[in-house]
């Protein structure tokens, strides 16, 4: 009864094409908006922040990034931890060689390096596709693994091959406690999310599901097939580095290529299956999934189990928990959380007349 | 209703001696043509006979091994499809290639993608002449919504519509392009006769308020002699007749080859 369009008439093209058309979906982004700058930060306490929260955005970032390329562009790519990694080596080796420049600035580059590196290994892609692209996609992955952990210039020859982070200094103050370190992050990844939600209502995105959707066809509407696939990876890699930035920074508080193994890409991967391909909210839901599913498992035992299940038992669990849906949301509903989303929204909408 | 007031112009787009084949199989063999401005050419022939692969060659999907296609006045051996579409040149598709998962609107507005000049980023801005790029590219996305009788499924998904809507919104689509020469593959198959009147009558108007230049494939000789200024035949991948539909019905050839076999 609460949540429906009516009498909200749409006077204008502006109006209609406005990014939550629809009043209370704007009031929505907006109260969450602010809990997420105000609330939270003074309620959670560190660990929740910290461990949870920060992880939590810088997920949602790189399945954002990833959504981009596979959910809108339709390129299957498993390098996507690959790319992070380069945007964290980019910014350390950026911090440590040249001082001078701030460490945003850095990571505005390290993502812009990402993109490079994106574009070279989106290459094959004009000629290969699905299976085989994911493939080549593998090869930029442990390629770039590898050479992060061989080539010791990426890592100033550090005998461990782990580094700290460099400390982020900005206008005389440190980004080190959790919550200043939340409230960057989240800066960060709000700007990101809205420019991706642009991009993708504007011809760039249409021109990306073009390409998805029917490839012949988007070249004989105009499309340069190759220019739009490229462009697909070059933003795709730019949101995966920063968010690799981040990692290293904000929240592991060293730079090492472990954390960008194949793992991390599948698991980002998931995120986009559960959350939604080709879906801006669903990256962010299925990063919170992934992030709170092992939380949640966990008090569930302990109040259901009284702790009984070893730690090995619900890690298990939680593979298998993780596997079922992924099959279920590949057969049943590719478009994942945010589609159930929405269809609950509908259901609300026609509420209490479903018919 | 071959229609009398209408200025048929000079030769738009020449065929010559267009030979393609995939691996042995020959689809088509030295098929010469012109199109002529403001006119609707209708190719007809029966299946297999090559006529989807000729509007394949004439936008670049195809690359024939022989002859040259000369278009506004520049000749080219081959062409890339985004590069025949910046010259103007727009299709519809034999099975409908939509873009399913997105809105009708949205499809036609991909359409739209060769007007907009805005680069990305000011795309991830959406902001000042962006935005302004996008409102006026879907306010000529409404007009066509409107001329297509499309209003009720503007936000629905192409992929839940019936046949007949689909193809409407692929001419859509094409119409978005504002093109100079539109390539319809069979754009009234499987529909029923209220369905292809509408389309004939689509055809007909585009052809006449925008003086735009059709060449279309069609099975439903009725409708070809009906909307079409002229009428080449195509049978084993070779040209077997050209003329106004009354020269092509009356020929012996093509009365063996086609209109004598009931489809
Ligand atoms: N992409 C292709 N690969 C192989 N053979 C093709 C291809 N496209 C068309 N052909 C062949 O070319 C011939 C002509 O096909 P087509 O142009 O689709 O005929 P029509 O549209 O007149 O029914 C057929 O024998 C068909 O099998
Ligand atoms: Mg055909």
């Amino acid at each position: 009864m609460f949540y429906r369009e009516a009498g909200q008439f749409k006077a204008s093209y502006a109006a209609d094409q406005s990014i939550f058309p629809i009043a209370q979906d704007r009031f929505g982004v907006l109260v969450i908006l602010a809990v997420a700058f105000v609330f939270v930060p003074l309620v959670a306490n560190e660990y929740w922040l910290r461990s949870i929260l920060t992880p939590f955005l810088i997920f949602s970032l790189a399945a954002l990034g990833l959504n981009i390329l596979t959910g809108y562009a339709g390129q299957l790519s498993l390098g996507t931890a690959g790319f992070m990694a380069v945007g964290a080596f980019a910014a350390y080796n950026l911090q440590i060689r040249i001082p001078e420049i701030p460490f945003i600035l850095d990571f505005v580059l390290a993502g812009l390096i990402a993109a490079a590196v994106g574009i070279l290994f989106g290459l094959p892609s004009l000629r290969i596709k699905g299976f085989y692209l994911a493939v080549a996609t593998l090869a930029a992955q442990f390629f770039l693994e590898w050479l992060f952990t061989r080539v010791g210039w990426f890592t100033n020859y550090s005998s461990s091959g782990v580094i700290t982070a460099p400390p982020m200094v900005m206008f005389g103050f440190e980004f080190s406690g959790a919550q200043s370190r939340y409230l960057l992050t989240l800066s960060i990844v709000a700007v990101l999310a809205l420019a991706a939600k642009n991009m993708v209502r504007s011809e760039i995105g249409r021109a990306w599901m073009a390409v998805r959707d029917m490839d012949v066809a988007a070249e004989v509407i105009g499309i340069r097939l190759l220019h739009t696939k490229l462009l697909a990876f070059a933003v795709s890699s730019f949101y995966c580095g920063i968010a690799g930035a981040l990692w290293a920074y904000v929240y592991l508080g060293t730079v090492e290529p472990q954390a960008f193994d194949i793992f991390r890409s599948f698991e980002i991967l998931f995120m986009i299956i559960i959350g939604g391909l080709g879906s801006i909210l669903g990256s962010f839901l299925g990063a919170a999934f992934i992030v709170l599913l092992p939380i949640v498992l966990n008090n569930v035992s302990s109040i259901f189990a009284g702790g009984t299940l070893s730690a090995h038992t619900l890690s298990h669990l939680e593979l298998v928990i993780f596997g079922s849906l992924i099959i279920f949301f590949l057969i049943v509903e590719p478009a994942g959380l945010a589609r159930l989303w929405q269809i609950a929204k509908e259901k609300f909408r026609l509420w209490p007349f479903p018919y | 209703m071959s229609q009398a007031h209408k200025k048929i112009g000079d030769i738009m787009l020449k065929v010559e001696d267009i030979s393609l084949s995939f691996g042995g199989v020959r689809a088509l063999s030295g098929v010469s043509f012109d199109v002529r401005e403001h006119e609707i050419l209708a190719i007809i022939g029966p299946n297999g006979a090559g006529k989807s692969s000729m509007l394949n060659v004439i936008n670049g999907v195809y690359h024939p091994q022989e002859g040259a296609i000369t278009y506004k006045g520049s000749t080219r051996k081959q062409m890339r499809p985004h590069q025949a579409a910046k010259q103007g040149i727009a299709r519809t598709f034999q099975n409908i290639a939509l873009f399913k998962g997105m809105s009708t609107l949205d499809n036609i507005m991909t359409g739209r993608l060769l007007k907009m000049r805005r680069n990305f980023l000011w795309q991830a801005l959406y902001w000042g002449p962006a935005q302004k790029e996008e409102i006026e590219n879907r306010m000529v996305c409404e007009k066509i919504i409107d001329f297509l009788e499309i209003q009720a499924i503007r936000k629905t998904p192409v992929g839940r519509l019936p046949y007949g809507l689909q193809k409407r919104v692929e001419l859509g689509r094409a119409l978005a392009m504002e093109p100079d020469l539109l390539l319809l593959d069979e754009p009234m198959a499987g529909m029923n006769v209220e369905e292809k009147e509408d389309m004939c009558r689509f055809v007909l108007d585009v052809n006449d308020e925008f003086g735009t230049t059709i060449a279309l494939i069609e099975h439903d000789m009725g409708v070809v002699m009906d909307i079409s200024d002229r009428v080449m035949v195509l049978d084993y991948g070779r040209k077997i007749a050209d003329g106004s539909p009354d020269e092509v019905r009356a020929d012996q050839e093509v009365i063996d080859a086609y209109l004598g076999v009931s489809h």
